[in-house]
C-alpha cells in the first residue's frame, strides 16, 4: 500500500482549478458567501460525470435489473454488475462476487455482525475494537454482546490519536474471534497500523474487519495485499450518492455464512416447504437494489480513478500539512489527533469558544464544518473534549478554502476572545 | 459579521456564557435531572428545591455546553426562584415559543422580559435546542423524571 508522499508546496498535483469546475455545488454561495466545503468526511460532494450517469440512466436505460427479458433491462443489469466489477478492481479482491452491495457502510457492518456473528461467535468469544471507532463499528457488536454473550474488548489510543500496539496485541488471545477496526480515524485522520493488525489478528485465528468509510476516500486499498477479511465502505463519501454501500468480503467467508435479509433476488428456488438461496453476492442482496446508485458508485470511481489516488493523496496531504501549519497558528486552538501517520482531516477545539458555537459563526462566513462528537463519543470522551470541530479535506479543496476557515476563526476570536 | 450573528451573540449571552450564574451541584436538590442534546454533546444537570407548597426554593446547575446552552440555563436559574410548578411550567412555554417562533399565544411576563435576548436563536434553527435544552431538563425535574434528550 502506498503511502500519500507530499507534494512539494505549492506544486499541484493536478489541475485544481478543472477539477473544481467539475463540482456543479461548490460554484454557489452560503450566506451570500462564496461556499467553503470542508466536511467531505461526513459526505462527499458530487462531480457532474456521477450526477450525470445517475440523471442519463434515469433518461435512458432504467428498469429493474435481474428480472426483465427486454434490451433495457439486460442493459441497466449490465452497468449494474458492471460497477461491481468496477469495486472489485478498485481494492482488488479477488472475485467480483465478493462485492456485496448494502446501502451503506453502517448495514455492511450489520451484516457481519448479524450473519458472521450470529453463527461463528458464541458466549465468551471477543471481538476486539478500538477507541476511535465510529458507533456503527461499536454499537452492532453491543448488540450482538447482548443477544450472545460475547466479549467486546476496546484498545486503547494515545494522546496523539494513535492505536498503542502493545496494549492491543495485550488483547488478543485464543477466545478473539473478530477484530473489526477502522482503517482511518474520522475524527482525527489517523491512520491505523493495519498491516501489523492483521497479522496479530490472523496470528491468533481472529479474522479482521476494516471499517474503510475514511479510507477509501485517501488511501489506495489492495484488500489481497493487506489480507483482511471484510472490509466496508460508504459510496457517498467517496464521491457517489447516498443509499449505496460495499461490504466485501473473502468468498470462503461469505459461502459460509447465512442471508442477512429473505426475500426475492436472494433465493435460488422458493416452496413453501423450504427455499435455497442464491449463489454470492445475490445471497445477501435481498429485494430491488439501490440500481442507480450503484451505477453512480460506478461512475465516481471513475471519476476518483481519472484522477488517481495517488495524486488525490497528494494533493490533499500537501493541504493537510497546510491547514495543520496556519491553524496551529491561531490563538488558543488545540489540534485534536496529532498522529503523524494520518489524512486529510483536522479536528480542533478553541479554548475560548465551544465547537457548536464556532460552527455557527463560521457558517456565516460561508464555511462548511462539522462540530460535535462525529458519532464517536466514546473517544471525545478519551480525548477528554465533550466536542470538537471538525475541518475534512476533499480532493477538490484547496488552499484557499483553509484561509476561508482561518479567517472566519479570527471572527470567532472578535467575538469570545 | 452579519447582524443577526451579533444579535445571537449579545453581550449578555456572551457574559452569563463565560460566568454562568447558579452553577454549582446541590446537595438538598429535591428533583434533578439531567439532559443531553447527543447531537452537539451538551450535557448539563439541573438541581431545583421545591419547598412544601412546591414552589422552587432553589436552583442550581452544573453542565458543559455551548455559550447559548450555558447563558440560556444561567438565566433560567436566576428567574425560577420563588416561582410555582405551574408557574415555572407556563414560563417554559413562553421561552419554548419565543425560541421557536411559534405562536401559541404563551407570552412572556414582563417580569422575565431579559429572556428576550434570547430571540436571536430563532434565525438559527440549529441552535434553537441549545436554548431550550436547560428548560426542558427543568420540566423534566419537576416531574421527576430523570433523564431527557432532544435530537
Ligand atoms: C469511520 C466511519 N465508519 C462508519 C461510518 C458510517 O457511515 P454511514 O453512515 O455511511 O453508514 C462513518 C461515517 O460517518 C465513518 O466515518
Amino acid at each position: 500500500m502506498t503511502t500519500p508522499t507530499t507534494a512539494q508546496a505549492g506544486t499541484p498535483a493536478y489541475d485544481i482549478d478543472a477539477i473544481r469546475a467539475d463540482f456543479p455545488i461548490l460554484g454557489r454561495t452560503m450566506h451570500d458567501k462564496p461556499l467553503t466545503f470542508l466536511d467531505s468526511a461526513a459526505s462527499a460532494q458530487k462531480p457532474r460525470q456521477v450526477i450525470d450517469a445517475i440523471s442519463t440512466a434515469y433518461e435512458t436505460e432504467y428498469a429493474n435489473v435481474h428480472r426483465g427479458l427486454y434490451q433495457i433491462s439486460e442493459a441497466v443489469t449490465a452497468r449494474f454488475e458492471g460497477t461491481r466489477e468496477t469495486i472489485r478492481q478498485y481494492i482488488n479482491a479477488a472475485h467480483t462476487h465478493e462485492i456485496i452491495f448494502t446501502r451503506n457502510a453502517t448495514e455492511s457492518i450489520n451484516l457481519v455482525a448479524y450473519s458472521f456473528g450470529r453463527k461463528f461467535l458464541g458466549e465468551g468469544d471477543e471481538v476486539v475494537i478500538t477507541e476511535l471507532e465510529h458507533h456503527s463499528n461499536i454499537v452492532p457488536w453491543q448488540m450482538l454482546r447482548d443477544e450472545k454473550g460475547i466479549v467486546l474488548k476496546v484498545a486503547p489510543v494515545s494522546d496523539d490519536g494513535e492505536l498503542i500496539m502493545p496494549a492491543f496485541e495485550a488483547l488478543l488471545g485464543p477466545k478473539t474471534k473478530l477484530v473489526a477496526v477502522a482503517h482511518m480515524s474520522n475524527v482525527m485522520g489517523t491512520i491505523l497500523p493495519v498491516e501489523d493488525i492483521i497479522r496479530r489478528a490472523h496470528a491468533v485465528g481472529a479474522k479482521v474487519l476494516l471499517d474503510g468509510c475514511q479510507s477509501v476516500t485517501h488511501i489506495p486499498v489492495d484488500v489481497q495485499a493487506l489480507g483482511c477479511d471484510f472490509y466496508v465502505f460508504s459510496g457517498h463519501k467517496l464521491y457517489g450518492p447516498s443509499g449505496i454501500g460495499v461490504l466485501y468480503g473473502r468468498e470462503e467467508l461469505l459461502d459460509a455464512m447465512p442471508p442477512f435479509m429473505g426475500g426475492g433476488d436472494m433465493i435460488s428456488s422458493v416452496t413453501f416447504e423450504k427455499s435455497t438461496w442464491a449463489k454470492l453476492p445475490h445471497k445477501f442482496e435481498a429485494g430491488t437494489p439501490a440500481i442507480v446508485q450503484a451505477i453512480g458508485l460506478g461512475a465516481a470511481i471513475d471519476y476518483v480513478n481519472s484522477i488517481g489516488l495517488d495524486a488525490i493523496g497528494a494533493h490533499e496531504a500537501d493541504l493537510l500539512n497546510y491547514a495543520t501549519q496556519k491553524l496551529s497558528s491561531v490563538e488558543g486552538l488545540r489540534i485534536i489527533g496529532t498522529a503523524p501517520h494520518k489524512a486529510s482531516v483536522v479536528s480542533f477545539t478553541l479554548d475560548f469558544a465551544h465547537p457548536h458555537d464556532i460552527a455557527t459563526i463560521i457558517d456565516r462566513a460561508g464555511v462548511a464544518v462539522r462540530a460535535g462528537h462525529h458519532c464517536a463519543q466514546p473517544l471525545m470522551e478519551r480525548m477528554d473534549v465533550p466536542a470538537t470541530v471538525r475541518a475534512s479535506i476533499g480532493l477538490y479543496n484547496n488552499r484557499s478554502d483553509i484561509d476561508a476557515l482561518v479567517a472566519a476563526l479570527a471572527e470567532v476570536q472578535e467575538l469570545f476572545g | 459579521m452579519s447582524d443577526e450573528l451579533r444579535e445571537l451573540y449579545q453581550e449578555v449571552i456572551l457574559e452569563h456564557g463565560k460566568n454562568p450564574r447558579n452553577f454549582h451541584a446541590s446537595d438538598d436538590a429535591t428533583n434533578e435531572a439531567r439532559g443531553n442534546n447527543p447531537l452537539c454533546g451538551d450535557q448539563l444537570v439541573i438541581y431545583l428545591t421545591l419547598d412544601g407548597d412546591g414552589r422552587v426554593a432553589d436552583v442550581s446547575f452544573l453542565g458543559k455546553g455551548c455559550a447559548i446552552c450555558i447563558a440560556s440555563a444561567s438565566m433560567m436559574t436566576e428567574l425560577l426562584k420563588g416561582r410555582s410548578r405551574e408557574e415555572a411550567q407556563t414560563l417554559f412555554e413562553a421561552f419554548h415559543d419565543m425560541c421557536t417562533g411559534e405562536e401559541n399565544g404563551h407570552e412572556l411576563p414582563d417580569d422575565v422580559d431579559k429572556l428576550r435576548v434570547l430571540s436571536g436563536v430563532r434565525e438559527f434553527p440549529t441552535r434553537v435546542k441549545c436554548a431550550t435544552l436547560p428548560w426542558h431538563t427543568m420540566v423534566a425535574a419537576l416531574q421527576g423524571e430523570d433523564v431527557i434528550s432532544t435530537e
